[in-house]
């Protein structure tokens, strides 16, 4: 709080249209963007590709992963496992977002270590969150506390019903704001099916 | 015209686009990212949207039109213009991908036919409309005028 530390997002998207507007939402929640088209591409940013690493300086240090699930090759689900098998990366917190709902999916990336899964089409708002969410983390002594809210987040996520749209480690601390966002959520994403 | 017309033509024109389901709030989203350091950023990531969207029509009309479609690959194109058109608030043309996702979960070629007309046409429109609109903005902006804020 109150540092003014401007975190290093790597946006991965196969979609130009998706890559302009995720680009636009994180620089003016102030972030660096680094926006790259596959999960190869993003692999070899990290270098996890075998190539040399473009991450070697500390000022290009990697914050945040924010990955579309969908993509041809690779997708948004196996580069969060590559990440997380990655003693190098595994820290890094990756964020996967998604246009279609599907809760096997939703609890597949959540198991594998996703911090948070995002419906599109992205807000402002969920930016703002997550910018929030990592800054505090990057400052925080206290990783017990994040990983103790992940893991009570998916022991939650077995009894959730169908009205949470958005999954993410702050349920249980923000729950009656977010049933109340999500029911109008859930309204408006029904007809997206 | 005068600056005070065109800013009240605009403002109309805006509301009927999303009275009439045209646009929906996505598109506000994405006007509330543009300001003063990016003025252009609606007008490029629509123009985005048309090329990406044009391409895929493209794809679209030569895979339907093989002798053995390839419905997976058909579908994997409408996934992609739903994303984009989502992205976008480009309401219509969205809608129109979900229909089409199951016409080509049914492997119907005559039903994905008539979808890929329907999304045609609701592309043109939209395409239509939304040149008309930054066309507005435009002349605004030469006569001296602020791009008023339809919210």
């Amino acid at each position: 709080m109150g540092m003014a530390q401007e975190l290093h997002v790597l946006a991965v998207d196969d979609s130009l249209v998706d890559r302009k507007v995720i680009e636009r939402l994180l620089k003016i929640s102030c972030c660096k963007v680094t926006a790259v088209e596959s999960g190869r591409r993003a692999l070899q940013y990290l270098g996890l590709d075998g190539e040399k690493s473009s991450m070697g300086i500390d000022g290009l240090k990697v914050n945040l992963i924010l990955t579309d699930y969908s993509m041809p090759g690779m997708t948004g689900y196996e580069l969060l496992k590559k990440i997380k098998e990655s003693s190098a990366l595994s820290k890094i917190p990756v964020v996967i977002m998604s246009s279609e709902k599907i809760l096997p999916r939703i609890d597949r990336c959540l198991e594998e270590g996703a911090e948070e899964f995002l419906l599109k089409p992205v807000k402002l708002s969920d930016v703002k969150r997550l910018r929030d969410f990592i800054l505090r983390g990057e400052g925080d002594d206290d990783k017990l506390t994040d990983k103790k809210i992940k893991e009570a987040c998916s022991r939650k996520r077995k009894f959730q019903d169908d009205s949470t749209t958005q999954v993410t480690a702050h349920d249980i601390e923000s729950s009656p704001e977010s049933s109340a966002s999500s029911e109008s959520q859930q309204q408006k994403q029904s007809k997206i099916g | 015209m005068e600056v005070v017309q065109l800013q009240r033509s605009f403002v109309e024109y805006m509301d009927s686009l999303f009275r009439e389901g045209f646009l929906d709030a996505q598109f506000s989203q994405l006007q509330q990212l543009q300001d003063d350091s990016n003025p252009d950023f609606v007008v490029e990531v629509v123009s985005l949207f048309f090329e990406d969207s044009e391409r895929l029509l493209n794809d679209l009309t030569m895979a339907l039109d093989q002798p053995n479609v390839d419905f997976k690959q058909v579908d994997a194109h409408v996934h992609q213009l739903k994303g984009s058109s989502s992205s976008v608030g480009a309401q219509r043309v969205k809608n129109c991908c979900i229909p089409f996702r199951n016409c080509c979960e049914e492997q119907n070629t005559e039903a994905c036919l008539r979808c890929l007309q329907q999304i045609k046409q609701e592309y043109l429109l939209v395409k239509n409309k939304l040149q008309t609109l930054f066309d507005l903005e435009q002349q605004i902006v030469a006569a001296g005028g602020a791009i008023p804020m339809v919210q």
